[in-house]
Order: C-alpha cells, then sequence, then structure tokens
C-alpha cells in the first residue's frame, strides 16, 4: 500500500506530487477551457473580430492624417502597433477573468477545489489560456494588418517580444484582481471582467505621450508598466532603438503588480473558504 | 465491477472530527460537534434543513474553513495538509455542477486528468457501462435530465477510486429504478473497495439499506447516533422515518444512546 498522501494505488493513479502531476493538472485546466474554446467558431471569430475592426478603424485614421501628420510620416505603423499591443493588454486579462468567470457560471469550483488541483495550478491554467485567447484574438488583427496595410508588427523584432510579455503580465495581474473582486462580491461584479482595463487606458499612453497628461496623472501613468511600454514603442519606432530603462521600469513593476494580483486572489479564495461561497457561487 | 483496486482498511477512523465549529458573523452552524467514523463504514449524516450537515461535510471536504476545530482524513490533517488526501476522497452535492457545455465524455475526461488517472479512457468507459452513460459521453452535460446529471456527478465522483466519498443527496434526482441503481452500485464499491462513505439523505429507506451508522445533527450539534435498528428501538418508533421525525422536531421519547456513543 503506497504512503499516505501518496496516490491510493500506483496503478491506478499516477503520484501526487512534483512537477510532473502539476503540470498534468494544468494541463488539465487548459483541456477544460480548451474543450469549451476550440468547438465554438463564432467564440473563436468574435475574439479575433474587435482587435481587427478597432485595428482598422485606426489604420483609416493613420492613411487620412499622414499626409498632414509630421510623427504619422515618421512612424507610419504607430497607431496600429499601439492598438494591437493594447489588445494584447486587453486580451491578457479578459483570458485571465473570464476563465474564472465561466467557473463561477458552471459552478464547477467547488468539484476544482476538492480535486487535487492546487491554487498556483488553477492559476497557471488561467494564465496558460489567457495566451491562447490572445494569439487567437491579437493574431487574427495581426493577419489583417497585413493583408489590409502591408503592416507587419513583427518587423519590431525583439523588442515586441518584450512588449508582448511585458503588457500580457500586467494583463495578468489585472485578471487575477479582477477575479478576486467577482468572486468577493459575486457575479454581479462579473462587468469588471469587461470595464476594468479602461480605467486604466488614459494614463496608459496608448495612443499619445503621458507629458500630454496633468502632472498628478504622469505619476500615475509611471507607476505602471503600459506607460512605460507605449513610451518605449515610441523611441523604438522614432529612434529605432529601444530605450532600456522603459524596459526594466516595466519589469519590475509588472513583478509587484504580479504578486499583488496573486495576492488578492489568494486572499478572495480564503475568504471564500471563510464563507462557504466556493460551493454556492454560481448563476 | 472489475479492476476494482483493494483498498487499505485498518482500525484507525476514516474520519475523526473533533469539537468542529462554524459560525458565520452571529450565526452559529456548527456547534462542537465530534464524531468518529469508522473505515469501511457507511454512515448517514442526518438532520433538518438548516441543521448543518452540508456546512459540516463543506468543512470535511476542505471547502469550508472551520471556526475552530480539527478534521483528519485518512490519518492527515484536512485543515493543514488536505492536499494530501484530496487525491484519496471525493463527493457529489447537489449544490455543484459540471460545466454544461462540455460533454459527459469531456467533463470526465478533464477530472480524470485532476486526479492522474493512469488509463483515463478505461476508467471512463468501465464508469460508462456500470452507470449506463455509453450513449451520453457525446451529449453536453447541459443537455441531461436531472437524473441523468446525478448519473454523471456519481461517475466523477468515482473516477478516481476514493477511499472516502462524501455524497451529499446522491439519489434525490433520480426515480426509484434508477435509484436503486445507484444505491447497487454504490453498495458494491463499498463493499469491494472497503470505502468509507459519508451520505447526507432525506431518504430514510435509503439509509436503512446502506447504513450501518447515522450521525444526527439539529441546529448544528450532534444529538443521537447509532445504527438505524438501533434508533428505531430506542425511540420506540417503526422506521427510521418516524426517528427523523422525532429528533428533528425535538419530540418524542428518547431512550439516551449509550454512553460514549457520540
Amino acid at each position: 500500500m503506497p504512503a499516505r498522501g501518496q496516490a491510493v494505488n500506483a496503478a491506478v493513479l499516477h503520484p501526487q506530487q512534483g512537477l510532473a502531476a502539476s503540470g498534468r493538472r494544468v494541463r488539465a485546466m487548459v483541456r477544460r477551457h480548451a474543450y469549451l474554446l476550440l468547438k465554438s467558431w463564432p467564440r473563436i471569430i468574435s475574439m479575433a473580430y474587435y482587435p481587427t475592426v478597432t485595428m482598422v478603424l485606426w489604420a483609416f485614421l493613420t492613411l487620412y492624417l499622414q499626409p498632414t501628420n509630421s510623427f504619422l510620416r515618421d512612424a507610419p505603423g504607430f497607431f496600429i502597433g499601439a492598438v494591437l499591443l493594447w489588445e494584447v493588454l486587453f486580451r491578457g486579462q479578459l483570458g485571465v477573468s473570464l476563465t474564472f468567470v465561466e467557473e463561477l457560471y458552471a459552478r464547477n469550483l467547488a468539484n476544482l477545489f476538492v480535486s487535487p488541483l492546487r491554487l498556483r495550478e488553477f492559476i497557471a491554467g488561467q494564465v496558460a489560456m489567457s495566451i491562447l485567447r490572445t494569439l487567437i484574438g491579437v493574431g487574427g488583427a495581426c493577419i489583417f494588418a497585413w493583408l489590409l496595410f502591408r503592416y507587419a508588427i513583427f518587423s519590431m523584432g525583439f523588442p515586441l517580444i518584450a512588449f508582448f510579455t511585458l503588457l500580457i503580465a500586467f494583463g495578468w495581474a489585472i485578471g487575477l484582481a479582477v477575479s478576486a473582486l467577482i468572486l468577493r462580491w459575486g457575479l454581479g461584479a462579473e462587468e469588471l471582467a469587461w470595464a476594468a482595463i479602461f480605467l486604466i487606458a488614459p494614463v496608459s499612453g496608448v495612443y499619445y505621450p503621458i507629458s500630454v497628461l496633468p502632472p498628478s496623472l504622469q505619476a500615475i501613468a509611471l507607476a505602471m508598466p503600459p506607460a512605460h511600454v507605449f513610451e518605449g514603442m515610441r523611441a523604438l519606432l522614432l529612434h529605432g532603438v529601444l530605450p532600456w530603462h522603459s524596459f526594466w521600469w516595466a519589469l519590475g513593476l509588472d513583478a509587484v503588480y504580479l504578486a499583488i494580483g496573486v495576492l488578492l486572489f489568494r486572499a478572495a479564495i480564503h475568504h471564500a473558504r471563510d464563507h462557504g461561497t466556493l460551493l454556492q457561487t454560481g448563476e | 465491477m472489475t479492476n476494482q483496486p483493494t483498498l487499505r482498511t485498518a482500525g484507525d477512523p476514516a474520519i475523526v472530527v473533533a469539537d468542529l465549529r462554524k459560525n458565520y458573523g452571529e450565526v452559529q452552524a456548527v456547534r462542537g460537534i465530534s464524531f468518529a467514523i469508522p473505515r469501511g463504514s457507511t454512515t448517514a449524516l442526518l438532520g433538518g434543513n438548516g441543521a448543518g450537515k452540508t456546512t459540516t461535510l463543506s468543512m470535511l471536504m476542505g471547502l469550508l474553513r472551520p471556526t475552530a476545530g480539527s478534521i483528519e482524513v485518512l490519518g492527515e490533517d484536512m485543515l493543514r495538509r488536505r492536499h494530501r488526501v484530496l487525491p484519496r476522497m471525493n463527493f457529489t452535492s447537489p449544490y455543484v455542477d459540471l460545466p454544461k457545455r462540455l460533454t459527459v465524455g469531456e467533463n470526465l475526461r478533464v477530472f480524470a486528468d485532476l486526479y492522474g488517472l493512469v488509463d483515463p479512457s478505461g476508467r471512463i468507459a468501465e464508469l460508462a457501462s456500470q452507470f449506463e452513460l455509453g450513449d451520453l459521453l457525446k451529449r453536453p452535460y447541459g443537455q441531461l435530465s436531472a437524473g441523468q446529471r446525478t448519473r454523471v456527478s456519481l461517475a466523477k465522483a468515482l473516477l478516481n477510486y476514493p477511499e472516502v466519498l462524501l455524497l451529499d443527496e446522491p439519489t434525490a434526482s433520480l426515480d426509484p429504478d434508477n435509484g436503486d441503481r445507484m444505491r447497487t452500485y454504490l453498495e458494491d464499491y463499498q463493499r469491494e473497495s472497503h470505502c468509507t462513505m459519508l451520505l447526507a439523505s432525506h431518504n430514510m429507506g435509503e439509509v436503512e439499506r446502506m447504513c450501518s451508522d447515522v450521525v444526527m445533527m439539529r441546529a448544528g450539534k450532534v444529538v443521537d447516533r447509532g445504527s438505524p435498528s438501533d434508533l428505531v428501538a430506542r425511540y420506540g418508533r417503526m422506521d427510521m422515518e418516524q426517528v427523523f421525525l422525532d429528533i428533528a422536531r425535538g419530540t418524542g421519547d428518547i431512550i439516551p444512546a449509550r454512553p460514549g456513543a457520540l
């Protein structure tokens, strides 16, 4: 008979401890959400639809303004690049929040939390789904940007990978914080999943430099990673050089916000364990 | 039943609850209950609505943190080391669903992977055969009838060959025929695996048939305990239905349980 805490019977269950076991459980969570996502063409199309339409609007605005605007003459792909990177942040956050909301709607949280699944594995599953959703959503828009406007975001090279990573990581932090609020306040707070990110949009410097903001808002902007990323992108497009200080600032702030996001989510789960809402939250 | 792994049976109890309490603000949902459930037994946790059964089961599963007290399951402290024992237990509850847009087969596959089954497809096929789910495997869970969902939930609860099974109203939505099949299956599983079952039910016929022991709760306390026949005899009643009414309503001439029975 196996030792206590190990699988009941080695013939029927894999070992429950270690990286392999953790990876298997994360894969199970990805499988659970991928089943849902990939069997629905309307769902996949809708994920790429909004980023593509937004990108097309900004691309035509660029074409309209370019002849009279020196900035757009120097950096013609700026708005398209900006909108695509903003979508990375937005889709990254949605990927985490909506994956969680899906569990609440399904009244499935209790099943998951009495299984061997750990909280960190649950979060890893959310993050994996966020990457998948972002790649589908923004990837579709990138393809259309090339087909319609001959704009190749990949021409940014390595900095694009850095921008993508920094923004999606901040999206995860916001997504976890939003998930915590939804668990704490119930599905009545579901709208936060869609709306929360827009609270920081004005101070993210997506379409304009943060120097146009009042000083107090500039301070708020610089306390969050997106402003550093978009300032970095502007500098890259105009001068061809990635300002590394922006990169390091964004990276450090991401670490702080991710830690806060994880702690908030963990606190919400603890609160739910205290109040019995893991069993009762749902439609 | 085939391919059933034999689980450990031993003298020490499967579940030990000591002075367990749960308060929601001023409301005392569970008020210092203590009991031990022997390994390999089927025990009923009975009481009227609001007696504290679901709260107790939730704490046993680790879904709800007690205000005070301790819980040991299979020798592990559920409050500190629940992840060591969760792979060895499972549950069903009417308060919990499975994802409705996933098919039955997909749902079972996800949980088979979460529990780390070596042969998920084989186990799913085995359970599908035993619970007559073969025709339902490709249907979305949300399109099933209440009875069909109950069968799927029971199949999910048995995926990992649990050593401890917590069942909250396991046959509530089943017609008498399917209810009887499920009870027979659970009895067979219990007999062959020596699994420990704790069953919250309002079906007293089910309790008399399946359970060797009954823990009676009222207003968050354990108020009596014994085998169904023992309780029926001590309350001077014909069956558990009448005993339940006596205890839930606080009526009837109770002959005290033997010392140390609670």
